[in-house]
């Protein structure tokens, strides 16, 4: 390989991919590695089964035989679900790459409130029925919502005397009069905050989690969220398939030692005896330990179960957030579950999957909470992962490394660190119009 | 849209015959002519020196038979193969496939063996027939081999045009179109505006 490359990319993981496609779209000459033999690294969804119990349990691990046929499971290592009015529904539509997959819609989103678990209220008739708040309390509530719907931060006639620049979203829940639990409710069930920090922050961001929520939830219905048949792991595929169609090379299964640097600049990446020649590197903070820096960790346990999850109406996927203060903690804690409906399992079998950012020396015991609300679970595989980010912007060593996946339970914040190391690397935002290939088959 | 399970119905055309959908992928070693194959059967284009596939999502051409329409949502491997790094993604829910060999590199005959999959409609197409002068795949040894694992076989020409239609014709003959639709999965299309349930199987 004597060719030099405009940027070579380490890691098949679903921001790289997505950075690869984009970066191929705009005509650069794009070659992507990987140093395993399948897509999508730590987004990857492990199939078959078999490969779950190997990389957890050891070479000789077996699925018992009544878990069926190993490849009827796709399991995925980071749980997370799509908005399905978010950044990365919209990334998918304008790249195209939605025609390769199919989604569902995850049936239910769950709360946990006094130990019972409630469900997050999907329309107006569920909000009047839900034993979550008082008579009153809803119609606080709901005049709040109308207010987020009708906000308009160029309309000071909107903001009912509420300064998007000085007040904080605690000063709007007293505002509208809210209780402690409604707020609790908002933040963390609708807003999806995963502490309390926000409240002492200026509100508008909190306006639009809460809007960006609703206007999900009204796509489909049941809950805001979508999830690929399949599993997340199909999400890289789809966007590496977009960069080979524009010409981007793809190489799994490649030893890749080191990154090449003269004079502190990234010149290639040392493959073995071969020096691969490229002007900018992209990869994930695994490709480069030595600039990356550690922010904290992340505990995932995956749990297979041959039921569904308990007091969620037999729902063959939903999401459970367990709300920091519920438990005593700093972070929630999240649960997901899909199940043989959305492919990634056989009939009868569900995977649970239950998160949340280490806060002691024991991470295994802050998630009981969650692990109680499964019941019986067959088999848990525990990861607890460190979280990191590049320690500097790439600028001069053109090293461009995207930041680990983080506990919260959709790609927003994916989506944001992906454009953010594209226009570091190029230094330009990027251009959806550059994609033609959507006009060309049009034309057919 | 994402008929991945080349499984979306499709309203009957104006003849009032159905019309079957199936996701049909294509596989062999680089540069034996897949990309060309495609082209000639969709555009009815040849480009001596094609570049490496830098092209579409994936094309569609329909074929009609006496019984149904048969429309083909065409698969390239966008140049994946070339270090064997095809995804899953790429196989998945196809219900035919034309495995291509170059009739001018024994090698690509060889490797094209690797492909064979009891489960789908396949097709064996030895590419680059009008290059006969430089023949290094024997004919009979191809159709014995094709023959002993239960695929179609023909010569093509991408160039010449020769058995193109023919072997796509072939797969669509030998297709279930009368298979019962699948059950609904109830996906959902993000790209729409309103929802949309995407059914079940091909023929309705």
């Amino acid at each position: 390989m004597d060719e030099e490359y405009d940027a070579i990319i380490l890691g098949t993981g679903l921001k790289e991919c997505i950075i690869s496609g984009m970066l191929s779209v705009s005509g650069k000459k794009v070659l992507h590695m990987d140093r395993n033999n399948y897509y999508g690294g730590d987004s990857a969804s492990l199939t078959p089964l078999e490969q779950l119990f190997e990389k957890f349990h050891g070479p000789n691990a077996k699925p018992a035989p009544e878990m069926g046929r190993g490849r009827d499971w796709n399991v995925d290592l980071i749980p997370k679900f799509l908005m399905a009015n978010g950044s990365m529904v919209k990334l998918l539509i304008h790249t195209g790459v939605t025609r390769y997959l199919e989604f569902k819609s995850i049936e239910g989103s769950y709360v946990l409130k006094g130990g019972k678990i409630y469900k997050v209220p999907a329309d107006e008739m569920e909000a009047l029925a839900t034993s979550l708040m008082g008579m009153f309390e809803k119609r606080r509530f709901k005049k709040f919502l109308v207010w987020c719907q009708q906000f308009d931060v160029n309309n000071t006639e909107t903001w009912n005397g509420l300064d998007p620049h000085n007040s904080t979203m605690q000063q709007v829940y007293e505002k509208f009069g809210l209780d402690e639990n409604t707020a609790d409710f908002t933040g963390h069930a609708l807003a999806l905050y995963r502490n309390d920090e926000y409240k002492n922050q200026p509100f508008m961001p909190t306006v639009e989690k809460v809007r960006l929520y609703s206007d999900s939830l009204a796509r489909y219905g049941k809950s805001p969220y979508l999830y690929p048949l399949y599993g997340l792991g199909e999400l890289p595929q789809g966007f590496a398939r977009l960069s080979a169609i524009y010409g981007g090379t793809y190489m799994l299964d490649k030893k890749v030692d080191n990154i090449v640097y003269e004079g502190g600049k990234a010149i290639g990446v040392k493959c073995g005896d071969e020096i691969v020649k490229g002007k900018q590197i992209y990869c994930d903070p695994s490709y480069a330990t030595d600039k990356v820096k550690k922010t904290g960790q992340v505990i995932r346990a995956i749990c297979l179960l041959n039921h569904p999850v308990p007091n969620t109406n037999d729902a063959q996927s939903c999401q459970i957030i367990i709300p920091q203060k519920q438990v005593g903690r700093h972070y929630d804690i999240y649960i997901s579950c899909v199940s043989n409906t959305n492919m990634a399992s056989p009939k009868g079998w569900f995977i649970a999957m239950v998160s949340t950012t280490v806060e002691t020396t024991s991470p295994e015991t802050e998630i009981l909470p969650g692990l109680q609300l499964l019941g019986p679970i067959t088999e848990k595989f525990v990861t607890v992962s460190d979280v990191f980010e590049p320690v500097d912007l790439g600028t001069e060593s053109q090293v461009f490394i995207s930041k680990s996946y983080d506990p919260t339970s959709h790609f927003e914040t994916t989506c944001k660190d992906v454009l953010e190391v594209y226009e570091r690397g190029t230094t330009t935002p990027f251009d959806f119009t550059k994609i033609t290939h959507l006009s060309l088959e049009e034309q057919e | 849209m994402a008929a991945r399970g080349g499984a979306a119905a499709r309203p009957a055309s104006a003849a009032g015959n159905k019309t079957c959908q199936f996701k049909l992928v294509l596989l062999g070693e680089s540069a034996v002519g897949k990309s060309s194959l495609v082209l000639r059967f969709v555009k009815g284009q040849f480009h001596e020196y094609q570049e490496s596939t830098i092209g579409a999502a994936f094309l569609t051409q329909t074929v009609c038979l006496d019984e149904a329409t048969v429309k083909f949502e065409i698969w390239d491997t966008a140049g994946q193969e070339r270090y064997h790094s095809l995804a899953p993604m790429y196989y998945r829910g196809a219900q035919a496939a034309i495995v291509v060999y170059d009739i001018t590199n024994q090698e690509s005959f060889q490797k094209a063996k690797n492909w064979a999959s009891p489960n789908i409609v396949m097709a064996l197409a030895g590419n680059k027939a009008d290059m006969a002068n430089k023949r290094a795949v024997d004919y009979e040894e191809a159709q014995a081999y094709a023959e002993d694992n239960g695929l179609l076989f023909m010569e093509t020409s991408a160039k010449t045009s020769m058995n193109v239609t023919d072997v796509f014709m072939a797969i669509a003959k030998k297709l279930p179109l009368g298979a019962g639709p699948e059950p609904a999965r109830d996906t959902v299309d993000p790209s729409q505006s309103t929802q949309r349930a995407s059914g079940g199987s091909c023929c309705k």
